[in-house]
């Protein structure tokens, strides 16, 4: 379970985030959509533990712990997965050896026995069959040269591995093709379970209906405006942000 | 632009003029040769050590830095090569093997070489005095005023002659072991020459060993020369790890290689866990349509300095030269890169690209990034970059937020930015030597300091 609690950021002395209240319980998928530039993506790294952002005031509970103040791979380490909209490219590390190492860090971190490669390949093979990632791809350089495409899955592909208890998916469908975008979502649904919440940061409807969401927030000005069912991204398909993009309306 | 100065005479200076007059009649080589060395010595004295004023050694001022020079090393006795052959044969030392002690030339340690090799102790070629071999060693115009050249020229002591018969192909590398052996800190003066023939090809892998009895007293100095000569349509793949001395130490290596044509020479270094070390590379292509790769990972810590100085001159028309080089800083360490491509009138077609990268990951450390480019031919393609900066922060959190702690993260980074030129060596077993020398350095350095990912709770 994910709990923001009035949350307030900053950076460079301008707010980005102002007393957002934001809860996701277990099991719960929530789509987090607004306008750009009004927060989500700020609002996901925060979370995960990027240091360029100023936390003024509020909390961030994950499973009831407060993470704001551990690093970000004791985060991870704790169940915590983003998918980044812009996966880093990094040159020179072979993608299978930047999994084994994130994975064995993360099962180090909680005092589980690190897998003997055998095991993990196993894993790592049947995870990267159903999202349509070769063996070329495994081999080659992290991200280095992927397609827009091609990263989406491999972030998809370390949150099967890694069997987070929250991820939070940003922008994980923009800039996807149809088909992409269904491998991709069924590849989320197929790790959605009562154990796991999900955040879905997005501007468009079109992955919602691929990954039904429980719940819909719609943020702007660095809060959330609106919350509702999943009818509320459809609603929000038709009438756009423009409700949303001058001052908060009271939702 | 150099300077004319005369400075006083600095400590290291006078005791190495010293040494020279007490041991020119031990010295090896027949009269020539002695009058060649008297001749270097003058040279070395009219310069003295080289000085930030002379610009080529600006970055690496050696009168500073070297104080005191040390006696010089003497050869070893054998009570020292039976302890080193048990040692070797300990652990599984490397076949195919030219083992030089404190710069002396030692057979019996050295073996398994292949058909078509020919290998003579410098000393034994000095001499004998065959000619031809003599203006090779002697031919260090490539290296025009260099003073640590000359004194190498002055006071070298042995070193090992190596021919290739033309058209000999040897793949598998053989290995120049440079040990230190030595009881007491010393001075050690080598000069080696390479001679590979028409169309015939070596893979010469260097390395440095410690025995174990001189663990405690590697800090000595050494000023070693390594002469090429590439004949047409020959191939040479060098590989150097400078690794295994101590803070104090201090070793210059001067490599000087003459590229006929449509020949090859490719070299890689890596330097770690060293006091001082200046490597320049004197390359001229004299033939046609030939080809040098040059790259170096230098990984420094501590109050550690490498510099690392090129010049390759293209003389003739339609040569590819690439230079790449990487430093990771750490602490106080100093890394100097000098680059120079020149390009003679005449040599069109020439494509040359110079590329240097340094990580700092201290704000004590210092990079000098110099790279240039010298053409007189209008028909060219030529190019050089130079970057230093520190890790990609974006990159370092993407790791962290996969659950590698900050450590590891960086480590995976710097692992990956110095690997890249490893990869490049093109031998699988030095590619894996190599790399266990990187990830070593990498381990080490966590291990002195604290974690920078402590948990904050």
């Amino acid at each position: 379970m994910l709990e923001v609690k009035n949350l307030n950021v900053s950076v460079g002395g301008r707010k980005i985030l102002d007393d957002l209240d934001l809860t996701v319980r277990d099991g719960e998928v929530a789509a987090l959509m607004g306008p750009n530039g009004s927060g989500k993506s700020t609002l996901s790294h925060v979370i995960a533990g990027r240091k360029d952002y100023i936390v003024e005031t509020g909390d961030v509970l994950l499973n009831g712990e407060n993470i704001l103040n551990l690093e970000p791979d004791v985060r991870a380490a704790k169940g915590l997965f983003l998918a980044f909209q812009y996966p880093t490219e990094i040159p020179g590390v072979a993608t299978v050896t930047f999994l084994k190492a994130a994975f064995n860090a993360q099962r180090k971190h909680r005092g589980q026995e690190e897998l003997s490669t055998p095991d993990f390949m196993k894993r790592v093979k049947a995870s990267a069959k159903r999202l349509e990632i070769t063996q070329d791809m495994l081999k080659r350089a992290l991200n280095a040269g992927f397609s827009g495409g091609e990263k989406k899955r491999m972030e998809i592909l370390q949150m099967a591995l890694l069997e987070p208890s929250f991820a939070i998916l940003d922008e994980t469908d923009s800039g996807l093709d149809i088909d992409a975008l269904r491998v991709v979502a069924d590849g989320v649904n197929a790790l959605r379970s009562p154990s796991r919440g999900f955040l879905i940061i997005t501007h468009y409807q079109r992955v919602l209906d691929h990954v039904v969401p429980d719940t819909v927030h719609v943020m702007a000005q660095g809060r959330i405006v609106r919350s509702g069912g999943k009818e509320l991204a459809v609603e929000l398909e038709k009438s756009g942000y423009r409700d949303y993009s001058a001052e908060p309306a009271v939702a | 632009m150099n300077a004319d100065i005369i400075p006083a005479r600095t400590p290291a200076e006078i005791f190495l003029a010293r040494a020279f007059d007490a041991s020119k009649t031990v010295l090896p080589g027949n009269t020539d040769v002695a009058k060649w060395r008297e001749a270097s010595l003058k040279a070395f004295n009219a310069s003295g050590l080289p000085h930030r004023r002379i610009e080529a050694w600006h970055y690496t001022d050696l009168r500073t830095l070297m104080r005191d020079a040390l006696p010089l090393a003497t050869a070893p006795v054998a009570a020292t090569i039976d302890a080193l052959r048990k040692e070797f044969a300990a652990a599984g030392a490397l076949a195919r093997r030219l083992v030089l002690v404190d710069g002396f030339f030692v057979p019996e340690l050295s073996g398994g070489l292949p058909e078509g090799l020919k290998v003579r102790s410098l000393a034994s070629v000095l001499t004998e005095g065959r000619p031809d071999l003599i203006a090779l060693l002697s031919s260090q115009d490539l290296a025009a005023q260099d003073s640590i050249v000359s004194l190498n020229a002055a006071l070298m002591q042995d070193g090992v002659v190596i021919e290739v018969a033309p058209g000999t192909a040897i793949a598998e590398p053989v290995n120049l072991i440079h040990v230190t052996a030595s009881p007491a800190p010393a001075a050690n003066f080598s000069r080696s020459a390479l001679i590979i023939g028409a169309g015939a090809s070596l893979r010469l892998a260097e390395s440095m060993h410690v025995a174990s009895r001189a663990e405690t007293v590697r800090a000595g100095q050494a000023n070693a020369c390594l002469i090429v000569s590439l004949d047409n349509g020959a191939k040479l793949a060098h590989t150097a790890m400078v690794t295994g001395t101590a803070p104090g130490s201090v070793r210059l290596e001067t490599v000087m290689v003459r590229i006929g044509a449509r020949a090859k020479f490719d070299s890689f270094a890596l330097v770690a866990g060293i006091g001082l070390v200046r490597r320049q590379m004197f390359v001229r292509f004299e033939g046609a349509e030939s080809e040098t790769s040059l790259s170096g990972v230098s990984l420094l810590g501590g109050r550690e300095h490498a510099d690392t100085t090129l010049l390759v001159e293209h003389m003739a028309p339609g040569c590819v030269s690439r230079e790449t080089f990487k430093y990771i800083l750490d602490e106080a360490a100093t890394g100097v890169f000098q680059g120079k491509i020149h390009v003679a009138p005449g040599a069109q077609k020439t494509d040359g690209k110079m590329l240097c990268k340094a990580m700092l990951l201290s704000d004590m450390a210092a990079m000098n990034n110099k790279p240039e480019l010298e053409i007189f031919a209008d028909d060219v393609a030529c190019g050089h970059g130079a970057t230093c900066g520190g890790l990609d922060l974006d990159q370092l959190f993407y790791l962290q937020t996969r659950g590698l702690p900050f450590a590891q993260a960086e480590a995976l980074l710097l692992e990956a930015f110095a690997g890249e030129l490893v990869d490049g060596i093109g031998h699988e077993g030095l590619i894996k030597a190599y790399r266990r020398e990187v990830s070593a350095w990498l381990v080490a350095r966590h291990g002195q300091r604290a974690a920078p990912c402590a948990v904050i709770t």
